[in-house]
């Protein structure tokens, strides 16, 4: 029984060290601060931004350095995973997000109400990440978000 | 009135919230999205750069096998000695002149010596529309750009006087566009406009023998404004493997030995280095603990025409003593041609590529602090930004080659020095992660398919009761073992291989989706393998032996660089089974083998491509 749980804790363990060293170009055993909120959703967990800074204050140095070593990371990520913490939001919980901010339910979002919505609302889009959206999301015809077909070519994309 | 009041603050706080949530759950998942996109294109990154990197390593191993020692004994290097020596000092542009026709049906561009700007102007145009220099003007510029070269010092010397800005641009690779780009964001060369262009100007685009004449062609016009350093890949053997020959070949079919024995000469004249008012060193890949910008001043650079060819005489060992003093030159060479910097501290071997170290922050400071100097500008390295910058400050990688790898791969960059010696850096890309990720991932199912007997053994070994499957962990052990890359296996493990419902791999689903080109059934399966595998180093030796560069080797010949090469590598070769095969490629029936058409046939075709294609 002990051995099989070892098994899967080394198994883990190992995805995360091949997670951090696709961020780490100098391959030394740190990656850039900024980079952590990838590594960490590349492992499948869907972390707030808030739940990303309390994260980074447990692998952070005392003095941060605006480096993370895998060394701080590997205990942290680990328990993490065992816990199944940050669970993946599924498909028609998202779709329900989008049905709430589309108040007559149309089956689309104007382009200004998106970018009110995403970028004063909840953990708010910088101008990057919204025009970044937009520009995948955005039919330029009508100026809106269908949010469904947008739903599902971002899945499509995934797999 | 009062509870209506309350009722709508309690709407609106749910309302709130609603959005709030929403809002939440919509960014949550965006970043998740964006964040795996972005692992997605790393490790494609990754994957490309490891097979380059290791492929690049072969090639300066290939010439330590004791194989070249047999192969020398067919005397087929060392009596073309000189190659290049056919092309003497004495051919001038008149004799080209005389001796080579242009047609009046060739409408491109027809250079007069000196060249003008007009001139420069003309080839422009001409490359824009796809159109070819004709051999005799090729001929007469690189004649020209040899008389020019040799007189110039191993390490050029420059300043920033008259507030000029200096602009530095690092690897083309053949990448016309980038060139193109670069002169239309920042101007043509001139006096007021000068250039270093930092090496590994040819091999792997398609428009390697182009860019060296628009550089050639603005070397000539503007000596002292227009200034090039070597590159690794200025070098015979290199082109031979990454390009740049064939696209020669391909091009000038008449002239094209001509052209390519003059270029080897060229290249042997590219200087070395370039410094900047004493404080900037621009080369092309970094330094090593033992370079001495004196030494490497002084030496006679051509001497050393390719530097991986001096290195298959070093590996002679009775003759390694005698070569001991020529070996440091080599050496010298070597280093600032093929090392990259790294964060740790120290010199050691650079181990992915095989030849050139790894150099750390002590090492640059050490050369700054003998050399009085401040910067380092370097290229050598794919960077996805165009540039890097790394030794808290001192050293600047810029790579000028954009969608190097694959399109939307990454950007490409260039420097323009001030003055002060303070960097501004211009990036840039040429015009998806889609691309880039099925790109690499098509390379990797290659190298995949070429080791498929190898892995075969390795899984195996894994799987003691033969069921077929074994554990993910096992799975990626073995790929990493036998394939030699450091890639996130796990990661890329769905794309590469099928899962059982209980979560093993099924390991022999790796190879469903690859085979290869031409159904070649009189041969053995292992023999396809090993074919498709070796199928670039072949490439290499097959176009040593054709001198002539005709495309064409004798049967004989053909059978017996075979033959050695298979027992070099231990593969056990029935003598009929190679005579059927080399038999079903002599189309012609005439005793000699086109070797490229026979290289292609080893050439690993997707399945799903095939379907998409037939």
């Amino acid at each position: 029984m002990a051995s099989r749980k070892d098994g899967a804790v080394a198994e883990i363990e190992k995805k995360i060290i091949e997670a951090f060293e696709v961020f780490d170009h100098e391959c030394n055993k740190t990656v850039d601060v900024r980079e952590i909120g990838s590594i960490v959703r590349s492992l499948g967990c869907f972390p707030t931004e808030a739940e990303l800074h309390e994260l980074l204050a447990k692998v952070e140095e005392e003095e941060p350095t605006g480096y993370i070593n895998l060394e701080k990371f590997l205990p942290v990520m680990t328990k993490v995973l065992l816990d199944r913490s940050y669970q993946p939001i599924p498909e028609d919980v998202l779709l329900h997000a989008f049905e709430a901010l589309d108040e007559n339910k149309c089956g689309y979002i104007t382009k200004e109400e998106l970018i009110k919505y995403l970028t004063e609302e909840g953990e708010p889009f910088t101008e990057e990440e919204m025009e970044d959206m937009l520009s995948t999301a955005l039919d330029p015809e009508t100026n809106t978000v269908r949010y469904r077909d947008y739903i599902s070519m971002m899945i499509v994309d995934e797999t | 009135c009062e509870t209506v009041e309350v009722t709508a603050h309690l709407f609106l706080l749910s309302q709130a919230h609603g959005y709030f949530r929403a809002a939440i759950l919509i960014q949550n998942w965006y970043r998740f999205t964006k964040a795996r996109l972005e692992t997605r294109r790393r490790y494609s990154l990754s994957i490309f750069q490891s097979i380059e990197y290791a492929d690049e390593q072969d090639q300066l191993q290939v010439c330590n096998f004791h194989f070249f020692l047999l192969l020398i004994a067919f005397s087929h290097i060392l009596t073309s000695p000189g190659v290049s020596q056919v092309v003497d000092e004495g051919l001038s542009l008149t004799e080209f002149e005389n001796k080579i026709d242009v047609p009046d049906s060739y409408y491109g561009p027809r250079l007069s010596f000196p060249l003008t700007v007009e001139d420069a102007n003309a080839l422009l145009h001409a490359f824009r529309n796809e159109q070819l220099l004709h051999a005799r003007y090729v001929l007469q510029l690189l004649c020209e750009t040899r008389r020019v070269l040799k007189e110039m010092p191993n390490i050029t010397h420059l300043s920033t006087s008259y507030s000029k800005e200096i602009t530095v641009c690092g690897d083309l690779h053949g990448n016309l566009d980038d060139l193109l780009l670069i002169f239309y964001k920042n101007g043509l060369p001139s006096e007021q406009n000068p250039y270093v262009f930092n090496g590994d100007f040819v091999d792997r685009g398609k428009n390697s023998m182009e860019i060296l004449i628009i550089l050639f062609a603005f070397l000539l016009i503007y000596p002292n404004d227009l200034h090039l350093n070597r590159g690794n890949h200025e070098d015979y053997i290199m082109n031979l493997r990454y390009g740049f020959t064939k696209e020669v070949s391909k091009k000038y079919k008449d002239h094209g030995k001509l052209i390519l024995c003059l270029l080897r000469d060229v290249f042997s004249w590219l200087p070395l280095a370039t410094i900047i008012d004493s404080k900037v060193l621009i080369l092309h890949g970094g330094i090593s603990d033992t370079t001495d910008l004196d030494f490497l001043n002084a030496l006679e650079r051509s001497k050393v025409r390719n530097h991986i060819h001096v290195g298959v005489i070093f590996s002679l060992k009775n003759l390694a003593v005698q070569m001991l003093r020529s070996n440091f030159c080599y050496l010298q060479i070597l280093d600032i041609l093929w090392s990259d910097p790294r964060s740790q501290n120290g010199c050691t071997p650079n181990k992915s590529r095989g030849g050139g170290c790894y150099f750390g922050p002590d090492v640059t400071a050490k050369l700054f602090e003998r050399y009085n100097l401040k910067m380092l500008i370097r290229s050598h390295e794919f960077k996805p930004e165009g540039y890097e910058i790394s030794h808290d400050g001192k050293v600047i990688t810029i790579f000028s080659a954009s969608n190097y790898y694959e399109e939307g791969s990454n950007r490409g960059a260039y420097i323009k020095l001030n003055p002060e010696l303070i960097p501004r850096f211009v990036q840039y890309q040429v015009s998806k992660v889609g691309t880039i990720e099925s790109s690499a991932l098509k390379s990797l199912r290659e190298k995949i398919y070429a080791h498929r007997s190898e892995l075969t053994s390795a899984f195996a070994q894994y799987d003691l009761n033969s069921t077929g499957r074994i554990s993910v962990s096992d799975w990626a052990a073995a790929m990493e073992s036998v394939l030699q890359l450091e890639l996130p296996w796990r990661m890329l493990r769905a794309q590469l291989v099928q899962m059982t419902p209980n979560g093993e791999a099924d390991y022999m689903s790796c190879f469903y989706d690859l085979k290869i080109g031409q159904p070649t059934k009189e041969v053995q399966p292992a023999l396809v393998e090993t074919l498709c595998r070796y199928r670039r180093d072949l490439e290499i030796i097959f176009n040593i032996i054709d001198k002539d560069h005709s495309g064409l080797i004798s049967l004989e010949e053909f059978g017996q660089t075979w033959k050695l090469f298979a027992s070099h590598l231990g593969i056990d070769m029935y003598d009929e089974s190679l005579d059927k095969l080399v038999l079903s490629i002599d189309y012609n029936k005439d005793g000699h083998i086109d070797f490229n058409e026979f290289l292609e046939a080893f050439h690993v075709v997707h399945r799903l491509e095939k379907k998409a294609n037939s």
